[in-house]
Protein backbone atom coordinates (compact mmCIF):
# COMPACT_ATOMS: atom_id res chain seq x y z
CA UNK A 1 0.00 0.00 0.00
CA UNK A 2 0.94 3.65 0.01
CA UNK A 3 2.65 3.26 3.33
CA UNK A 4 5.16 0.74 1.97
CA UNK A 5 5.90 3.02 -0.94
CA UNK A 6 6.42 6.02 1.35
CA UNK A 7 8.77 4.11 3.64
CA UNK A 8 10.80 2.89 0.67
CA UNK A 9 11.04 6.39 -0.82
CA UNK A 10 12.06 7.93 2.51
CA UNK A 11 14.77 5.31 3.04
CA UNK A 12 16.06 5.95 -0.48
CA UNK A 13 16.10 9.66 0.29
CA UNK A 14 18.58 9.04 3.13
CA UNK A 15 20.82 6.82 1.01
CA UNK A 16 19.31 3.37 1.46
CA UNK A 17 18.81 0.82 -1.28
CA UNK A 18 15.41 -0.70 -0.69
CA UNK A 19 13.86 -3.92 -1.90
CA UNK A 20 10.45 -5.28 -1.03
CA UNK A 21 10.92 -8.83 0.23
CA UNK A 22 8.04 -11.29 0.01
CA UNK A 23 10.10 -14.50 -0.05
CA UNK A 24 11.06 -15.47 3.52
CA UNK A 25 14.18 -17.33 2.36
CA UNK A 26 15.51 -14.12 0.79
CA UNK A 27 15.45 -12.15 4.05
CA UNK A 28 18.96 -13.33 4.95
CA UNK A 29 20.39 -11.55 1.88
CA UNK A 30 19.85 -8.06 3.31
CA UNK A 31 21.86 -5.93 5.74
CA UNK A 32 18.95 -4.46 7.64
CA UNK A 33 15.23 -5.03 7.91
CA UNK A 34 12.33 -2.57 8.07
CA UNK A 35 8.82 -3.76 8.84
CA UNK A 36 6.19 -1.10 8.15
CA UNK A 37 2.55 -1.91 8.45
CA UNK A 38 -0.91 -0.56 8.11
CA UNK A 39 -4.09 -2.50 8.64
CA UNK A 40 -5.26 -4.90 11.31
CA UNK A 41 -2.98 -6.73 13.75
CA UNK A 42 -4.52 -10.15 13.22
CA UNK A 43 -4.21 -9.99 9.41
CA UNK A 44 -0.63 -8.79 9.59
CA UNK A 45 0.53 -11.54 11.96
CA UNK A 46 -1.38 -14.15 9.92
CA UNK A 47 0.33 -12.97 6.73
CA UNK A 48 3.77 -13.09 8.37
CA UNK A 49 3.12 -16.64 9.55
CA UNK A 50 1.64 -17.85 6.29
CA UNK A 51 4.65 -16.67 4.31
CA UNK A 52 7.11 -18.10 6.84
CA UNK A 53 8.36 -14.55 7.34
CA UNK A 54 7.85 -14.77 11.12
CA UNK A 55 10.43 -17.55 11.48
CA UNK A 56 12.83 -15.92 9.02
CA UNK A 57 12.52 -12.61 10.84
CA UNK A 58 13.20 -14.19 14.25
CA UNK A 59 16.25 -15.97 12.81
CA UNK A 60 17.67 -12.75 11.34
CA UNK A 61 16.99 -10.77 14.52
CA UNK A 62 18.68 -13.45 16.62
CA UNK A 63 21.66 -13.16 14.28
CA UNK A 64 21.89 -9.46 15.19
CA UNK A 65 20.59 -7.77 12.05
CA UNK A 66 19.41 -4.17 12.64
CA UNK A 67 15.62 -4.01 12.62
CA UNK A 68 13.16 -1.12 12.48
CA UNK A 69 9.44 -1.69 13.04
CA UNK A 70 6.99 1.08 12.19
CA UNK A 71 3.46 1.46 13.61
CA UNK A 72 1.81 -1.93 13.14
CA UNK A 73 5.32 -3.25 12.45
CA UNK A 74 6.05 -2.29 16.07
CA UNK A 75 2.85 -3.72 17.51
CA UNK A 76 3.32 -7.19 15.99
CA UNK A 77 6.55 -7.60 18.00
CA UNK A 78 4.54 -7.87 21.20
CA UNK A 79 3.13 -11.04 22.83
CA UNK A 80 -0.51 -10.23 22.35
CA UNK A 81 -2.92 -7.63 20.95
CA UNK A 82 -6.46 -6.81 21.98
CA UNK A 83 -7.41 -5.26 18.63
CA UNK A 84 -10.80 -6.71 17.56
CA UNK A 85 -10.34 -9.70 19.92
CA UNK A 86 -7.26 -11.29 21.43
CA UNK A 87 -4.52 -12.35 19.06
CA UNK A 88 -0.96 -13.53 19.67
CA UNK A 89 1.91 -11.52 18.21
CA UNK A 90 5.49 -12.49 17.42
CA UNK A 91 6.56 -12.36 21.08
CA UNK A 92 9.85 -10.59 20.40
CA UNK A 93 9.16 -7.91 23.04
CA UNK A 94 7.18 -8.98 26.13
CA UNK A 95 3.96 -7.07 26.66
CA UNK A 96 0.57 -6.30 25.13
CA UNK A 97 -1.06 -4.00 22.57
CA UNK A 98 -4.08 -2.20 24.01
CA UNK A 99 -6.51 0.52 22.91
CA UNK A 100 -6.62 4.03 24.34
CA UNK A 101 -9.09 4.25 27.26
CA UNK A 102 -12.70 3.92 26.08
CA UNK A 103 -13.67 7.30 27.58
CA UNK A 104 -10.88 9.18 25.80
CA UNK A 105 -13.13 10.76 23.11
CA UNK A 106 -15.62 11.96 25.75
CA UNK A 107 -12.76 13.68 27.50
CA UNK A 108 -11.85 15.52 24.31
CA UNK A 109 -9.19 13.21 22.93
CA UNK A 110 -10.29 12.01 19.53
CA UNK A 111 -9.54 8.50 18.32
CA UNK A 112 -7.45 7.70 16.33
CA UNK A 113 -4.61 9.65 17.92
CA UNK A 114 -3.72 11.48 14.72
CA UNK A 115 -1.20 14.23 14.30
CA UNK A 116 2.10 15.57 15.56
CA UNK A 117 3.09 14.75 19.11
CA UNK A 118 6.19 14.45 21.27
CA UNK A 119 8.75 11.70 21.50
CA UNK A 120 10.37 11.79 24.92
CA UNK A 121 13.44 9.59 24.96
CA UNK A 122 13.88 7.57 28.16
CA UNK A 123 16.61 8.98 30.41
CA UNK A 124 18.77 5.88 30.11
CA UNK A 125 18.38 5.78 26.31
CA UNK A 126 19.18 9.38 25.38
CA UNK A 127 22.28 8.32 23.50
CA UNK A 128 20.49 5.61 21.52
CA UNK A 129 21.97 6.16 18.05
CA UNK A 130 18.67 5.76 16.18
CA UNK A 131 16.54 7.91 18.48
CA UNK A 132 18.99 10.61 19.56
CA UNK A 133 18.41 12.73 16.40
CA UNK A 134 14.75 13.12 17.39
CA UNK A 135 15.44 15.01 20.62
CA UNK A 136 13.11 18.01 20.89
CA UNK A 137 11.15 17.23 17.69
CA UNK A 138 7.55 16.20 17.20
CA UNK A 139 6.66 13.27 14.98
CA UNK A 140 3.53 12.13 13.15
CA UNK A 141 1.30 9.52 14.81
CA UNK A 142 -1.78 7.72 13.49
CA UNK A 143 -3.01 4.90 15.71
CA UNK A 144 -5.76 3.72 18.02
CA UNK A 145 -3.76 1.05 19.87
CA UNK A 146 -0.58 1.29 21.93
CA UNK A 147 2.25 -1.04 22.94
CA UNK A 148 2.65 -1.68 26.67
CA UNK A 149 6.06 -3.29 27.12
CA UNK A 150 6.23 -5.42 30.28
CA UNK A 151 9.90 -4.66 30.87
CA UNK A 152 10.66 -0.94 31.44
CA UNK A 153 14.10 -1.59 29.93
CA UNK A 154 12.39 -2.05 26.55
CA UNK A 155 10.75 1.38 26.63
CA UNK A 156 13.01 3.62 24.55
CA UNK A 157 10.74 6.67 24.28
CA UNK A 158 7.30 7.73 25.47
CA UNK A 159 4.49 10.03 24.38
CA UNK A 160 1.27 11.15 26.06
CA UNK A 161 -2.14 11.60 24.51
CA UNK A 162 -4.17 13.58 26.97
CA UNK A 163 -2.98 12.23 30.32
CA UNK A 164 -2.46 8.75 28.90
CA UNK A 165 1.20 7.80 28.41
CA UNK A 166 2.17 5.20 25.84
CA UNK A 167 5.27 3.79 24.17
CA UNK A 168 6.54 5.95 21.30
CA UNK A 169 9.50 3.64 20.75
CA UNK A 170 10.51 0.25 22.10
CA UNK A 171 13.44 -2.03 21.50
CA UNK A 172 16.36 -4.04 22.70
CA UNK A 173 19.75 -5.01 21.27
CA UNK A 174 19.40 -4.71 17.47
CA UNK A 175 15.65 -3.97 17.53
CA UNK A 176 14.07 -0.52 17.36
CA UNK A 177 10.36 -0.05 16.78
CA UNK A 178 8.36 3.16 16.68
CA UNK A 179 4.66 3.91 16.94
CA UNK A 180 4.89 7.07 14.81
CA UNK A 181 5.59 7.28 11.09
CA UNK A 182 9.15 8.46 10.36
CA UNK A 183 8.31 8.37 6.64
CA UNK A 184 5.66 11.05 7.32
CA UNK A 185 7.56 13.06 9.93
CA UNK A 186 9.43 15.35 7.56
CA UNK A 187 12.96 16.25 8.67
CA UNK A 188 12.74 14.55 12.07
CA UNK A 189 11.58 11.32 10.47
CA UNK A 190 14.25 11.39 7.80
CA UNK A 191 16.87 11.99 10.52
CA UNK A 192 15.70 8.83 12.31
CA UNK A 193 15.77 6.80 9.10
CA UNK A 194 19.22 8.07 8.26
CA UNK A 195 20.42 7.13 11.75
CA UNK A 196 18.91 3.66 11.35
CA UNK A 197 20.60 3.31 7.96
CA UNK A 198 23.96 4.02 9.66
CA UNK A 199 23.26 2.00 12.82
CA UNK A 200 25.64 -0.79 13.80
CA UNK A 201 24.23 -2.26 17.02
CA UNK B 1 1.08 17.36 23.75
CA UNK B 2 -0.76 16.67 20.52
CA UNK B 3 -0.39 19.67 18.24
CA UNK B 4 -3.19 21.33 16.35
CA UNK B 5 -2.54 20.87 12.65
CA UNK B 6 -2.18 23.56 9.98
CA UNK B 7 -3.11 22.17 6.58
CA UNK B 8 -2.68 24.04 3.30
CA UNK B 9 -5.26 22.87 0.79
CA UNK B 10 -4.40 22.68 -2.86
CA UNK B 11 -7.37 22.54 -5.20
CA UNK B 12 -6.24 20.74 -8.31
CA UNK B 13 -7.70 20.26 -11.77
CA UNK B 14 -6.02 18.25 -14.52
CA UNK B 15 -2.90 17.92 -12.33
CA UNK B 16 -2.53 21.69 -11.77
CA UNK B 17 -3.20 23.73 -8.62
CA UNK B 18 -6.17 26.08 -8.79
CA UNK B 19 -8.19 27.92 -6.16
CA UNK B 20 -11.82 28.74 -6.55
CA UNK B 21 -13.37 31.73 -4.84
CA UNK B 22 -16.79 30.55 -3.68
CA UNK B 23 -16.14 27.66 -6.10
CA UNK B 24 -16.42 29.94 -9.15
CA UNK B 25 -13.59 32.08 -10.74
CA UNK B 26 -10.61 29.75 -10.92
CA UNK B 27 -7.06 31.14 -10.99
CA UNK B 28 -4.07 29.00 -11.84
CA UNK B 29 -1.59 29.12 -8.94
CA UNK B 30 0.99 26.59 -9.90
CA UNK B 31 2.51 23.18 -10.00
CA UNK B 32 1.46 20.71 -7.27
CA UNK B 33 4.91 19.24 -6.65
CA UNK B 34 6.53 22.66 -6.33
CA UNK B 35 3.76 23.84 -4.03
CA UNK B 36 4.08 20.71 -1.90
CA UNK B 37 7.83 21.19 -1.56
CA UNK B 38 7.32 24.83 -0.60
CA UNK B 39 4.85 23.87 2.14
CA UNK B 40 7.05 21.01 3.31
CA UNK B 41 9.93 23.47 3.75
CA UNK B 42 7.67 25.88 5.63
CA UNK B 43 6.71 23.09 8.03
CA UNK B 44 3.09 22.49 7.06
CA UNK B 45 1.73 19.65 9.16
CA UNK B 46 -0.11 17.99 6.33
CA UNK B 47 -1.27 18.66 2.78
CA UNK B 48 -4.70 18.22 1.27
CA UNK B 49 -5.30 17.93 -2.47
CA UNK B 50 -8.84 18.22 -3.75
CA UNK B 51 -9.47 17.41 -7.39
CA UNK B 52 -12.27 19.82 -8.25
CA UNK B 53 -12.61 18.62 -11.84
CA UNK B 54 -12.45 14.94 -11.06
CA UNK B 55 -13.69 12.69 -13.80
CA UNK B 56 -13.15 9.10 -14.73
CA UNK B 57 -10.80 10.20 -17.53
CA UNK B 58 -8.63 12.30 -15.21
CA UNK B 59 -8.10 9.56 -12.57
CA UNK B 60 -4.76 8.56 -14.05
CA UNK B 61 -3.53 12.16 -13.99
CA UNK B 62 -4.46 12.47 -10.31
CA UNK B 63 -2.75 9.19 -9.34
CA UNK B 64 0.35 10.28 -11.18
CA UNK B 65 0.32 13.65 -9.41
CA UNK B 66 -0.07 12.02 -5.97
CA UNK B 67 2.80 9.64 -6.65
CA UNK B 68 5.02 12.52 -7.77
CA UNK B 69 4.20 14.55 -4.66
CA UNK B 70 4.69 11.56 -2.33
CA UNK B 71 8.15 11.00 -3.78
CA UNK B 72 9.20 14.56 -2.94
CA UNK B 73 7.65 15.32 0.43
CA UNK B 74 7.54 13.13 3.51
CA UNK B 75 4.41 14.30 5.26
CA UNK B 76 0.79 13.19 5.50
CA UNK B 77 -1.20 13.66 2.29
CA UNK B 78 -4.97 13.72 2.02
CA UNK B 79 -6.50 13.45 -1.43
CA UNK B 80 -10.13 13.84 -2.45
CA UNK B 81 -12.37 14.62 -5.37
CA UNK B 82 -14.56 12.27 -7.34
CA UNK B 83 -14.03 9.32 -4.99
CA UNK B 84 -16.95 6.99 -5.72
CA UNK B 85 -15.86 3.45 -4.97
CA UNK B 86 -13.50 1.33 -2.90
CA UNK B 87 -11.33 0.98 -6.01
CA UNK B 88 -10.84 4.78 -6.14
CA UNK B 89 -9.72 4.79 -2.50
CA UNK B 90 -7.39 1.87 -3.04
CA UNK B 91 -5.94 3.59 -6.12
CA UNK B 92 -5.22 6.81 -4.24
CA UNK B 93 -3.73 5.05 -1.21
CA UNK B 94 -1.59 2.99 -3.53
CA UNK B 95 -0.46 6.13 -5.36
CA UNK B 96 0.83 7.52 -2.06
CA UNK B 97 -2.10 9.20 -0.30
CA UNK B 98 -2.34 8.62 3.46
CA UNK B 99 -5.96 9.61 3.69
CA UNK B 100 -8.72 9.74 1.12
CA UNK B 101 -11.57 12.21 1.34
CA UNK B 102 -15.05 11.10 0.31
CA UNK B 103 -17.68 13.77 -0.34
CA UNK B 104 -20.70 13.34 -2.62
CA UNK B 105 -20.41 9.55 -2.80
CA UNK B 106 -20.84 9.33 0.98
CA UNK B 107 -24.20 11.11 0.66
CA UNK B 108 -25.44 8.75 -2.05
CA UNK B 109 -23.78 5.60 -0.68
CA UNK B 110 -23.17 5.94 3.08
CA UNK B 111 -22.19 2.26 3.25
CA UNK B 112 -19.11 3.11 1.19
CA UNK B 113 -17.67 4.91 4.24
CA UNK B 114 -18.30 1.92 6.49
CA UNK B 115 -16.79 -0.51 4.00
CA UNK B 116 -13.81 1.76 3.38
CA UNK B 117 -13.09 2.18 7.10
CA UNK B 118 -13.27 -1.58 7.59
CA UNK B 119 -11.05 -2.33 4.60
CA UNK B 120 -8.46 0.45 4.87
CA UNK B 121 -8.75 1.58 8.51
CA UNK B 122 -10.51 4.59 10.03
CA UNK B 123 -7.36 6.66 9.98
CA UNK B 124 -7.31 6.61 6.17
CA UNK B 125 -10.92 7.71 5.66
CA UNK B 126 -11.98 11.35 5.67
CA UNK B 127 -15.55 12.43 4.96
CA UNK B 128 -15.83 15.91 3.50
CA UNK B 129 -18.99 17.79 4.42
CA UNK B 130 -20.04 20.98 2.62
CA UNK B 131 -22.53 22.61 4.96
CA UNK B 132 -24.74 25.65 4.51
CA UNK B 133 -26.98 27.40 6.99
CA UNK B 134 -30.67 26.69 6.28
CA UNK B 135 -33.26 28.13 8.67
CA UNK B 136 -32.11 27.19 12.18
CA UNK B 137 -29.66 24.42 11.25
CA UNK B 138 -26.95 23.43 8.78
CA UNK B 139 -27.58 21.25 5.79
CA UNK B 140 -25.26 19.15 3.62
CA UNK B 141 -24.84 20.34 0.04
CA UNK B 142 -23.25 18.57 -2.90
CA UNK B 143 -21.78 19.60 -6.24
CA UNK B 144 -19.65 22.40 -4.85
CA UNK B 145 -22.48 23.80 -2.78
CA UNK B 146 -25.08 23.96 -5.55
CA UNK B 147 -27.35 21.05 -4.63
CA UNK B 148 -29.14 20.78 -1.29
CA UNK B 149 -29.60 17.30 0.17
CA UNK B 150 -32.01 17.95 3.03
CA UNK B 151 -29.55 16.20 5.36
CA UNK B 152 -28.72 17.83 8.71
CA UNK B 153 -24.97 18.40 8.64
CA UNK B 154 -24.32 17.79 12.35
CA UNK B 155 -26.31 14.57 12.35
CA UNK B 156 -24.55 13.52 9.17
CA UNK B 157 -21.14 14.13 10.74
CA UNK B 158 -22.15 11.96 13.70
CA UNK B 159 -23.30 9.17 11.40
CA UNK B 160 -20.11 9.30 9.34
CA UNK B 161 -18.00 9.22 12.52
CA UNK B 162 -20.02 6.23 13.73
CA UNK B 163 -19.46 4.55 10.35
CA UNK B 164 -15.73 4.76 10.96
CA UNK B 165 -14.54 7.96 9.28
CA UNK B 166 -11.43 9.03 11.18
CA UNK B 167 -11.78 12.65 10.20
CA UNK B 168 -14.43 15.11 9.05
CA UNK B 169 -13.33 17.85 6.66
CA UNK B 170 -15.97 20.44 7.42
CA UNK B 171 -16.40 23.26 4.94
CA UNK B 172 -18.84 26.09 5.52
CA UNK B 173 -20.28 27.01 2.13
CA UNK B 174 -21.51 30.28 3.64
CA UNK B 175 -18.03 31.27 4.78
CA UNK B 176 -15.97 29.80 1.94
CA UNK B 177 -14.22 32.48 -0.08
CA UNK B 178 -15.37 35.34 2.17
CA UNK B 179 -12.18 35.64 4.26
CA UNK B 180 -14.46 36.51 7.18
CA UNK B 181 -13.48 33.48 9.26
CA UNK B 182 -14.60 29.89 9.77
CA UNK B 183 -18.22 29.24 10.72
CA UNK B 184 -17.49 28.83 14.43
CA UNK B 185 -20.96 27.68 15.63
CA UNK B 186 -21.01 25.01 12.90
CA UNK B 187 -17.48 23.85 13.70
CA UNK B 188 -18.18 23.71 17.42
CA UNK B 189 -21.47 21.84 16.92
CA UNK B 190 -19.74 19.14 14.86
CA UNK B 191 -16.64 18.94 17.08
CA UNK B 192 -18.82 18.41 20.14
CA UNK B 193 -21.00 15.81 18.41
CA UNK B 194 -18.41 13.33 17.16
CA UNK B 195 -15.43 11.23 18.26
CA UNK B 196 -13.61 11.66 14.92
CA UNK B 197 -11.17 14.50 14.22
CA UNK B 198 -12.55 17.73 12.78
CA UNK B 199 -10.78 19.88 10.21
CA UNK B 200 -12.27 23.38 9.91
CA UNK B 201 -12.42 24.80 6.40
CA UNK B 202 -13.83 27.72 4.51
CA UNK B 203 -13.53 31.44 5.18
CA UNK B 204 -10.12 31.91 6.75
CA UNK B 205 -8.67 35.34 6.03
CA UNK B 206 -6.47 36.09 9.01
CA UNK B 207 -4.44 34.24 11.61
CA UNK B 208 -6.99 35.26 14.25
CA UNK B 209 -9.51 33.20 12.28
CA UNK B 210 -7.29 30.14 12.66
CA UNK B 211 -7.05 30.66 16.40
CA UNK B 212 -10.86 30.98 16.59
CA UNK B 213 -11.38 27.76 14.60
CA UNK B 214 -9.10 25.84 16.94
CA UNK B 215 -10.19 27.41 20.22
CA UNK B 216 -13.85 28.48 19.97
CA UNK B 217 -14.54 26.04 17.13
CA UNK B 218 -12.85 23.13 18.87
CA UNK B 219 -11.31 21.88 15.61
CA UNK B 220 -8.32 19.54 15.63
CA UNK B 221 -6.89 21.12 12.50
CA UNK B 222 -7.47 24.12 10.25
CA UNK B 223 -7.38 24.10 6.49
CA UNK B 224 -6.50 27.13 4.42
CA UNK B 225 -5.74 27.79 0.80
CA UNK B 226 -5.46 31.30 -0.59
CA UNK B 227 -3.88 32.97 2.45
CA UNK B 228 -0.97 30.57 2.05
CA UNK B 229 -0.98 30.24 -1.73
CA UNK B 230 -0.74 33.96 -2.31
CA UNK B 231 1.83 34.47 0.42
CA UNK B 232 -0.33 36.54 2.76
CA UNK B 233 1.15 34.44 5.57
CA UNK B 234 3.69 31.64 5.78
CA UNK B 235 2.95 28.48 7.74
CA UNK B 236 5.64 29.51 10.18
CA UNK B 237 4.01 32.91 10.79
CA UNK B 238 0.72 31.13 11.42
CA UNK B 239 2.34 28.80 13.93
CA UNK B 240 4.14 31.55 15.78
CA UNK B 241 0.88 33.46 16.07
CA UNK B 242 -1.04 30.42 17.31
CA UNK B 243 1.70 29.48 19.78
CA UNK B 244 1.53 33.00 21.21
CA UNK B 245 -2.22 32.42 21.74
CA UNK B 246 -1.39 29.34 23.83
CA UNK B 247 -2.45 26.89 21.11
CA UNK B 248 -0.22 23.81 20.89
CA UNK B 249 1.45 23.74 17.47
CA UNK B 250 4.53 22.02 16.13
CA UNK B 251 7.36 24.47 15.67
CA UNK B 252 10.22 23.58 13.42
CA UNK B 253 13.66 24.13 14.86
CA UNK B 254 15.85 26.36 12.77
CA UNK B 255 13.18 27.21 10.22
CA UNK B 256 13.89 30.34 8.28
CA UNK B 257 12.21 31.76 5.24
Amino acid sequence: MGNLHSVAKALEKVGGQVELVSDADALKNYDRIVLPGVGAFRDCVAALKESGMDAALKEQLAAGKPFLGICLGMQVLMDVSYEFGRYPGLGLIPGAVKPFPADHPQRGFKIPHMGWNDVVISAAKETHPVLAPLAGSQVYYVHSYCCMPANPEHLLAACSYGDYPFAAAIGRDNIVAVQFHPEKSQRAGLALLEAFHQWNP
Amino acid sequence: MLSKRIIPCLDVAHGRVVKGVQFVDIIDAGDPVEAAIKYDQQGADELTFLDIRASHESRGTLYHMVTEVAEHVFMPLTVGGGVKALADIEGLLHAGADKVSINTAAIFTPELVKQAAERFGSSTIVVAIDAKSVDDHWECFTHGGRKPTGINAVEWARRMSDYGAGEILLTSMDADGTKNGYDIPLTRAVADAISANVVASGGVGTLEHMAEGLKAGGADAVLAASIFHFGTYTIDEAKQFLAAQGIPVRQIKGYSE
